[in-house]
């Protein structure tokens, strides 16, 4: 009794989350598409993930001992950042631009910012635009499932997405892969994007623990879903090729929630939502690169302060300011 | 003696304390867009100098006969003139780093750092000093273009001054040649610049006064700090 009745400053309920728990969350979410991703390239994906994540961990260590700061490697965001970067790239990409890729997303974007929850970019996503535009080649070379990437002749394939550029016809479409291909991800693309099967499995767990929510993705993919409906004048299997092909799923569930990087309520998150689809099918549909989840994610990310600002909840019993004016100026 | 001192403190701290580009940001559009490559890099650097040491001198020469009013643009037709000149020789004898500096070359026209020497020292002070200030600004910008244009090149291009440079030239990264990169050298060397010139023990307030600022004359925080002057100046005028 003694013990309810102690007088103490609020926060007086807290929650026993805690950063590491949400991350590890985050990490078994991605094993299931880890799985997979293994499954399809062989140990060549693994090793990239392995060269992602051990980069990542090794370069936040040695900038925050740099920087004099505090070590913060046991919040595992690091692991998350490394592997979601590593989902990012095509299997067959060369180990050390990966190193590169994931030294820019730990270095550059989250501790020159301040660390953990300071970063205004998704630091995976900003990595793997950088490294688009710094290997082009590098980056573009997709690889069939089951040819070994190991190899340096492995059988190159092009995205679903870079079959679907520039059309909405599917009939015109050469190679396409059919639709429980594209599910269960037997076609080229990113080692980690590919099994849209996997991938929802992780977010359905994500959902149900509450460690994300679905304002985001739901909107997100709901546009891209509407857009294209129209553009294919209402073939909707064009529309599952666009939702299940590219990095949307990836991107939606997994990137575009990162909470530093995305707005706190649910009317921003849905504005943050819909501009993202919108983005992504105007460089799909009109666009001359193939895909387009990392520039829209990256560049709602930027506008993310102006979009919280608009979308400040008015206090109870607030006043607008204007009113006061006028009536201070009749006065 | 005592003036020797003064004179090469004129001519150094264009170099680090009051680097134009990178500790004044003065001049920035030429320096992202010319230094994808340290050859143009250093045309336009040299370019630049050359104007900026000959207009600091005709317009420290001319300033108590140009009336304040119209100050600006007579700044700008002096600068225009030496920019001319620059422009024929370099189309004369360079035809090829013409052609690399494209639209920059007559652009240092309305290069802020040119004006912004003109503006904030050349109309103030005596010929002598005026072309020293104007050398040392011009040093430090093309030093500053020569650094950004290195580091641009041997990672954007794998090479030196066209020369290819082994391991680097098999897979550069592109994202150094092209703007976004740009940006990201001139943030690295700036924080760099920033650290050198506080470790001579001189705290940041002292380096940035109103004297050094182009914009004091016509600066609100300068007239609010000191209201007397601008109205004496526009009594005078």
């Amino acid at each position: 009794m003694a013990k309810r009745l102690t007088v103490s400053a609020s926060p007086h309920v807290r929650s026993h989350e805690t950063t590491t728990g949400i991350m590890l969350d985050v990490i078994l979410s991605l094993v299931p598409a880890l799985v997979m991703s293994a499954v399809y390239f062989g140990t060549r994906a693994l090793a990239l993930a392995a060269v992602c994540v051990g980069t990542a961990v090794l370069s936040e260590y040695l900038a925050r001992k740099i920087m004099k700061r505090d070590n913060t490697l046991g919040d595992l965001s690091a692991v998350v950042t490394g592997l979601i970067l590593a989902f990012n790239l095509p299997a067959t990409l060369p180990l050390w631009m990966a190193a590169i890729g994931s030294v820019i997303a730990i270095v550059i974007v989250k501790q020159m910012f301040g660390g953990i929850g300071q970063n205004f970019v998704n630091p995976a996503i900003t990595a793997r635009i950088i490294l688009m535009m710094s290997f082009p080649s590098a980056m573009a070379k997709w690889i069939v499932p089951f040819s070994s990437a190991w190899s340096p002749d492995a059988v190159t394939a092009a995205t679903p997405m870079a079959i679907l550029n520039g059309t909405t016809d599917l009939a015109a479409a050469e190679g396409l892969p059919s639709l429980t291909q594209m599910l269960i991800g037997y076609h080229g693309g990113s080692m980690g994007e590919v099994c849209s099967v996997a991938l929802l499995a992780g977010a359905c767990y994500l959902l149900l623990r509450r460690v994300i929510s679905p304002a985001i993705p739901v909107s997100f993919i709901g546009t891209v879903a509407v857009i294209m409906l129209i553009a294919g004048k209402g073939n909707w299997q064009f529309m599952v090729y666009e939702l299940l092909g590219g990095g949307l799923i990836l991107g939606a569930f997994f990137m575009a929630t990162d909470y530093s990087t995305s707005p706190i309520n649910r009317k921003g998150r849905i504005i943050f939502g819909i501009g993202c689809g919108l983005i992504t099918s105007v460089i799909r549909l009109f666009g001359s690169l193939p895909e387009g989840v990392s520039f829209s994610i990256i560049l709602m990310n930027i506008l993310v302060p102006h979009i919280e600002r608009l979308t400040t909840p008015k206090p109870f019993g607030y006043e607008k300011p204007e009113k006061k004016k006028e009536e201070a100026a009749k006065v | 003696m005592a003036e020797k001192k003064s004179l090469f403190k004129e001519f150094s701290k264009g170099i680090v304390i009051e680097n134009p580009v990178l500790r004044l940001v003065l001049g920035t559009c030429p320096t992202l867009a010319t230094t994808t490559s340290v050859r143009s890099a250093l045309g336009m650097g040299l370019a630049a100098s050359i104007v900026l040491v000959c207009s600091n001198i005709v317009i420290s020469a001319l300033r108590k006969v140009i009336p304040s009013k119209v100050r600006i643009p007579a700044y700008i037709v002096v600068i225009a003139a030496f920019v001319t000149i620059v422009q024929m020789l370099v189309k004369a004898f360079t035809p090829e780093l013409d052609e690399q500096l494209g639209v920059y070359l007559p652009l240092i026209v309305v290069n802020c750092i040119i004006l912004g020497r003109a503006e904030a020292f050349a109309g103030k002070n005596p010929v002598l000093a005026s072309a020293v200030d104007g050398l040392g600004m011009g040093v430090g910008f093309t030093a500053a273009l020569f650094l950004m244009g290195t580091v641009r090149e041997v990672l954007g291009a794998g090479s030196f001054l066209g020369m290819s440079i082994p391991v680097l030239s098999q897979n550069p990264m592109l994202i150094f040649i092209l703007p976004p990169g740009g940006f990201f050298v001139f943030g690295m060397l700036m924080a760099c610049v920033n650290r050198l010139a506080e470790h001579r023990g001189k705290p940041r307030a002292e380096l940035r006064g109103c004297e050094a600022c182009p914009m004091a004359a016509t600066c609100k925080l300068h007239s609010e700090e000191t209201p007397a002057e601008p109205q004496e100046k526009e009594a005078t005028a």
